[in-house]
């Protein structure tokens, strides 16, 4: 019997640490492991006891890629259980920030991360020297993303202003009056970069997914919505655990997690896309359909165009904040705290981001619940890799595993996250 | 054309968020650039091509958790003519090192459903615990321009210029009126390392302490202007344990208002 194992130890150009095992026997794929090996970092048990309002700022640490998204889920269950509500002016500043946070992430996993993989370069840098103007315009729009991050959040990386009930401070429309003309610029870059990524030589690759998502009754969703899903789920986000379980697999410090009912899903943007076309606006529509896009999308190596897209949707969405900008009366509303329960669930950039707290009547945290987005894909990556590594068996190794690690790089891992960094090992037996 | 070899640099993450990392590539004004001067020969986050050392300089990220990890630090060691840590992770044991103050299986128990897959040692420690650094930058998360000058300074054989006064002079520096004084509001700013330009008093909070403690810092002093502000025992000892909860000052002070029953 012929037996084989190819291992990537140290998967690159993510955000975190694990490793990819495949295990090949009698020239058949016989296993895949997503490993990831990140170390334990314990939030949901070092929350405990802690002050709800403290919730944002320590949940930011779980991930320096995507803090805003841990903020924002952080600060919507807390209010959810103290029962504050926060809209108008507010709500639309979360809002800005949010679509900074999607344009910063976004443009960071297409340039400098992904596309290498359809150009067929180690990195970015590389990428350069080829591609100048194409890195030039993704380093411009990461950082017209992290200058909103900057304004309203006071810093890119774990930013401070964000507080149960709203902000520290509000800016002025005068200090957003800049963030416009930045935005402006950015946005016919994210059209540029979309065309360019559209022409990527994409594998053919299709699977039957059940894609999840927020939807919103009038918005592309960020911050709040139901969770629905292509297969007839429309849930209230404080029904999430009821169909959704986390089960804690030998080869992994992330959970994984399963819909009850049928087992692996897909989030992120091809899910956002697909289930809420319609919210875009029309400009963004046409765009999509130009770059031969339409929702139903089922082959995640597009979904590099997808994000490109909504890069273009989110500069569109920020100008549209701006423009309807007026300052609130207060920087948050007022806050007590009490003994309940609270969940939320926003779109952070790689997908759906469930939190859930119980507090007591000072308001200290009893217990927390954190379900990233990427411990949500995991299984369904490991689908997808199972089917390539069978296509691509009689590859060469080094093509294999760049194959493989271009698939796992579709969803945007954020292993820091979920927990941890990946390495490819492929046992042949 | 400059013919000499450009120092090689290498980049490691250990327990952490990546964001100190995620600081080099926020760099995108200067990041062509640093590559341009540096020869990038091993950052897993950024590039698929990983070269074995020796390198001339290692950023380290991320605190030591495990018992893996611990002997990966020593390779790390042995393989970099020069280290600097980067970050609250790697400098103090970042917020994981909450772990320190209590039974690990606690937290294990309450994190996974089946412990036993997980190893993990019982203590978050900084790299310095482990092996020799030989700079150490501050920050949750590190600012980016403190780490181009530190990164420029070890290269050239220079001392780093990085102020270690507090986030108060900062902050009377940037003209921002006293948050205690004039609002009222709590700031660990007096005894924090200054570096993050003041953020937080001038967005209207009081400083979080993100950067650790400033030298020589008066914690006791603090407490006492917090106590008399109204805060109780209980936001004080959390004031002073999060992001450099294990950094001594810090974790002293957070000690000294402890309460058996509420350990956060």
């Amino acid at each position: 019997m012929a037996t084989k194992t190819i291992r990537v130890d140290t998967l690159t150009r993510v955000e975190g640490e694990g490793a990819l095992e495949l295990d090949i026997a009698d020239g058949a794929v016989a296993g895949v492991r997503l490993s990831i090996f990140e170390p334990p970092r314990f939030f949901e048990a070092l929350l405990r006891g802690r002050a709800g309002a403290e919730a944002p700022d320590i949940t930011a640490r779980i991930c320096g890629i995507c803090p805003v998204a841990y903020q924002m889920s952080a600060v919507h269950a807390i209010e959810d259980a103290w029962g504050i509500t926060v809209d108008g002016p507010l709500r639309a500043l979360r809002r800005l920030l949010y679509c900074g946070e999607w344009i910063e992430s976004h443009a960071l996993h297409i340039v400098l991360l992904h596309a290498p993989d359809f150009l067929g370069f180690p990195d970015a840098i590389s990428m350069a020297a080829a591609h100048a103007e194409a890195v030039q315009r993704g380093l411009a729009l990461k950082k017209a993303g992290n200058e909103v991050l900057r304004l309203l959040g006071g810093r890119e990386i774990h930013p401070v202003n964000v507080r149960v009930g709203g902000f520290y401070r509000v800016p002025t429309r005068a200090e957003l009056a800049p963030l416009a003309a930045t935005l402006e610029a950015a946005h016919a870059q994210a059209v540029a970069l979309a065309r360019w990524v559209a022409e990527f030589p994409f594998p053919e690759f299709a699977r039957n997914y059940e894609f999840v998502a927020l939807r919103h009754p009038d918005e592309y969703p960020l911050n709040a919505g139901r969770i629905v899903s292509n297969r007839g789920l429309d849930i209230a986000v404080a029904e999430y655990e009821a169909a959704f379980a986390e089960r804690h697999v030998a080869h992994s410090t992330a959970l994984q997690s399963g819909l009850r009912a049928r087992g692996s899903y897909l989030v992120g943007p091809l899910a956002r896309f697909n289930l809420n076309h319609d919210r875009l606006g029309p400009s963004v529509q046409a765009l999509a359909a130009e770059l031969g896009l339409a929702p139903g999308c089922a082959n995640p190596f597009r979904s590099i165009i997808v994000r490109a897209i909504e890069v273009v949707y989110a500069c569109e969405e920020a100008l549209r904040l701006i423009a309807a900008y007026e300052p609130p009366s207060a920087p948050a509303v007022p806050v007590a705290p009490r003994a309940g329960e609270g969940t939320a669930c926003t779109e952070a950039p790689r997908g759906i981001l469930f939190h859930r707290y119980r507090l007591d009547a000072e308001g200290s945290i009893l217990e927390a619940r954190i379900v990233p987005p990427t411990s949500q894909n995991q299984s369904t990556i490991e689908d997808d890799l199972r089917i390539i590594a069978t296509r691509d068996l009689r590859l060469p190794e080094d093509e294999l595993r760049d194959h493989c690690e271009q698939a796992i790089r579709n969803y945007d891992p954020c292993i820091s996250c979920s927990t941890h960094f990946l390495r490819l090992e492929v046992r042949r037996r | 054309m400059d013919a000499r070899p450009r120092p090689t640099l290498a980049v490691w993450k250990f327990a952490s968020c990546d964001g100190c990392q995620l600081s080099l590539l926020d760099c995108e004004d200067e990041l062509l650039a640093v590559a341009g001067a540096l020869d990038i020969a091993s950052f897993a986050e950024a590039s698929s091509t990983l070269r074995p050392g020796p390198y001339d300089l290692s950023l380290v990220e991320g605190s030591i958790t495990t018992p893996q990890d611990a002997e990966r630090i020593r390779a790390v060691r042995a393989a970099s003519k020069r280290i600097i840590t980067i970050g609250a992770c790697a400098t103090a044991g970042g917020i994981q090192a909450l772990r320190n103050f209590v039974d690990v299986n606690d937290y294990i128990a309450v994190v996974y459903a089946t412990p036993a897959y997980i190893s993990t040692l019982a203590t978050s420690t900084p790299i310095s615990a482990h092996v020799k650094v030989d700079f150490a930058l501050h920050g949750c998360p590190i600012n980016k321009t403190q780490l181009l000058e530190v990164i420029s300074a070890l290269l050239a054989g220079r001392k780093p210029d990085i102020p270690n006064d507090s986030v108060c002079v900062a902050c009377k520096r940037r003209g921002t009126p006293c948050v205690m004084v004039a609002q009222g509001t709590p700031c660990l700013g007096p005894v924090t390392q200054a570096g993050c330009g003041a953020i937080c008093p001038a967005y209207g909070r009081g400083c979080y302490g993100c950067f650790g403690p400033a030298e020589a810092a008066n914690t006791a002093a603090l407490a006492a202007a917090w106590t008399a502000l109204g805060a109780g025992r209980r936001s004080i000892h959390r004031a002073f344990r999060t992001f450099n909860a294990a950094a001594v000052p810090f974790r002293e002070e957070s000690d000294a208002h402890g309460d058996e029953n509420h350990q956060g």
